[in-house]
């Protein structure tokens, strides 16, 4: 039902996800925004159910911050993924396991940019590309045929529209607005939502 | 007695703490008492998972790892009015923003309506109202929840919470009972912002609620802060998920007054027509809805905080519209039979 997509670049990250938040079959909220700010330069992007992305999310979030208040220093987004990666497996054969999908994206100074896949099994990759829901079996294998190492952020964006045109096209369900952000060295850029001309 | 041997309560000798401090607690281990639903074989479930050994005076805080089952479980369906209708327009005129919040009034219990006048939309203090949905006891038990809690931090801090901020420690407080039967979905509609300039807000009709207490303390001084005011509209579920909005519709009959809601709210309506438009909405859910009916309920929340329309019986409206529909059918039959009669009277 939810959808989200990560490009990694030579010097950014690009990032979507879906504005749309349901419950049962009504869409409650048009503008939601899955995309939650761990630092400056660090995006986790979470959909799952209903209740635990905001729980989880924010609790790595506020962690993060504290690392930061404490140390001086913020965490590398390597270090961020092992971070939430960890939290996640420990909750997982507890009581109350979080059942969240993640992708998080950030950049480094010394490693540049960095993409995330993690699953609500708390398996972890990095990865060129990726993407989580049920569009990412209509639109991985776009970003397998069209991904570069070397894409430049134009590039970037229209393999992006084309995942989402693929969507629009195939997907049973009706995904009407993207927000868009991208990280780089400079931090982290709103982009225009996708499609174009949606509210 | 009867609820004595439910909580586990045989011998007395056992608690003499019954009226001890509220701050002795038992070893949670001392279980002599939990067996005490023995005599009634398992006609109902009298281990209250968690007590342990507190006194019964004491407010009972479940510890995650206990919550193997409801912790209500006496073999009663709960009281569950699911099936609510209700929502909120966050209309804003620009001038005059405010809220409207209305609310059916069934409360239904496995196809019994067990009530057919509660009140769905709850006032939490002068500037906040609650509309609840689900659970008519767990809605009302975490309203007056939230109340204390929020009365708590306006004395402590000399301010009131935002409605964020209550909104977020609702579900907070409701996080550790995910997973388990307790169903609450809750719009919360309240004014933020330092209104301590403004009069004292308008409470019609309610002369004897608590909120008036709360109002009354209003004009102590507070530090107003820089910081967005205006009107808030967040659901909060039980899930666990939190959304701010400025139009949402609950319960049951949600979606037949989600369609009415879509055409007919736009930014900058009155305050007039947003209350036409809600209680049609509500009509419309409740004709349509078996768990929705009876009465409709509205509030409306603005700088000065709730006030309160009186309590308007749907059936009312649905014979009206009927006498309505057959006016208009029998002027329909009218115009055809003189456009009949006409033409007789050309070909003739």
């Amino acid at each position: 039902m939810e959808y989200l997509i990560g490009i990694q670049g030579p010097d950014f990250v690009l990032v979507a996800a879906d504005n749309v938040a349901a419950s049962s079959i009504i869409q409650m909220k048009h503008d939601y925004d899955k995309m939650f700010k761990l630092s400056e330069k660090i995006l986790l992007l979470c959909v799952g159910e209903a209740g635990d992305t905001v729980q989880f999310a924010e609790y790595i979030q506020k962690n993060v911050q504290l690392y930061k208040m404490r140390n001086g220093y913020e965490l590398s987004p390597a270090a961020a993924a092992n971070f939430t990666r960890k939290n996640l497996a420990d909750y997982l054969r507890s009581r109350t396991p979080y059942h969240v999908n993640l992708l998080l994206a950030g950049y480094d100074e010394a490693d540049g940019p960095g993409l995330y896949y993690m699953d609500y099994l708390s398996a972890l990759a990095k990865a060129p590309f990726a993407a989580h829901g049920y569009g990412a079996f209509l639109t991985l294998s776009i970003l397998d045929r069209y991904y570069r190492p070397d894409l430049t952020r134009e590039e970037a964006v229209d393999l992006l529209k084309k995942c989402l045109e693929e969507l629009n096209k195939r997907f049973i369900l009706n995904l009407p607005s993207f927000t868009v952000r991208l990280i780089d060295k400079d931090g982290i850029h709103d982009m225009e939502k996708l499609p174009v001309g949606s509210k | 007695m009867a609820l004595q041997d439910v909580c586990g309560l045989h011998n007395p000798p056992l608690f003499p703490q019954w009226s001890a401090p509220l701050s002795r607690s038992f070893m949670p281990e001392d279980s002599t008492h939990l067996s005490g639903g023995g005599i009634h074989g398992e006609a109902f479930s009298t281990r209250l998972p968690g007590r342990g050994g507190l006194s019964p005076l004491e407010f009972y805080m479940p510890i995650a790892e206990y919550l193997t089952e409801s912790p209500i479980n006496f073999g009663q369906t709960s009281l569950s009015s699911a099936p609510t209708k209700l929502l909120e327009i966050d209309h804003l005129h620009p001038s005059l923003p405010s809220i409207s919040a209305a609310a059916d009034t069934r409360s239904s219990c496995s196809g019994l309506v067990a009530c057919p006048a509660s009140p769905k939309v709850l006032p939490i203090h002068s500037h906040l109202v609650g509309t609840t949905s689900g659970t008519s006891a767990d809605c009302a038990l975490w309203k007056r929840i939230l109340a204390r809690e929020l009365r708590l931090y306006k004395l402590r801090h000399h301010r009131r919470l935002s409605t964020g901020g209550a909104a977020k420690l609702l579900s907070h407080m409701l996080h550790p009972f995910k997973g388990t039967e307790l169903c609450v979905a809750a719009t919360l509609c309240g004014w933020d912002g330092d209104d301590e300039k403004h009069e004292q807000p308008i409470t019609e009709k309610h002369a004897n609620t608590p909120t008036n207490q709360m109002t009354a303390s209003n004009s102590s001084v507070v530090r107003s802060r820089s910081r967005i005011c205006g009107p808030r509209v967040i659901y909060v579920c039980s899930d666990g998920l939190r959304l701010q909005g400025e139009l949402f519709s609950v319960g049951s009959g949600s979606p037949y007054a989600y369609s009415i809601l879509d055409s007919s709210v736009y930014w900058g309506m009155s305050v007039q027509e947003a209350t036409e438009v809600a209680r049609e909405a509500v009509y419309r859910a409740t004709y349509r809805d078996a768990y929705s009916g009876n009465n409709v309920d509205l509030y409306h929340v603005t700088a000065k905080g709730w006030r309160r329309r009186e309590r308007e019986n749907l059936k009312e409206e649905y014979y009206r519209e009927k006498e309505r529909e057959r006016a208009r059918v029998a002027e329909r039959n009218a115009e055809k039979k003189a456009i009949l009669k006409s033409d007789d009277g050309e070909i003739v």
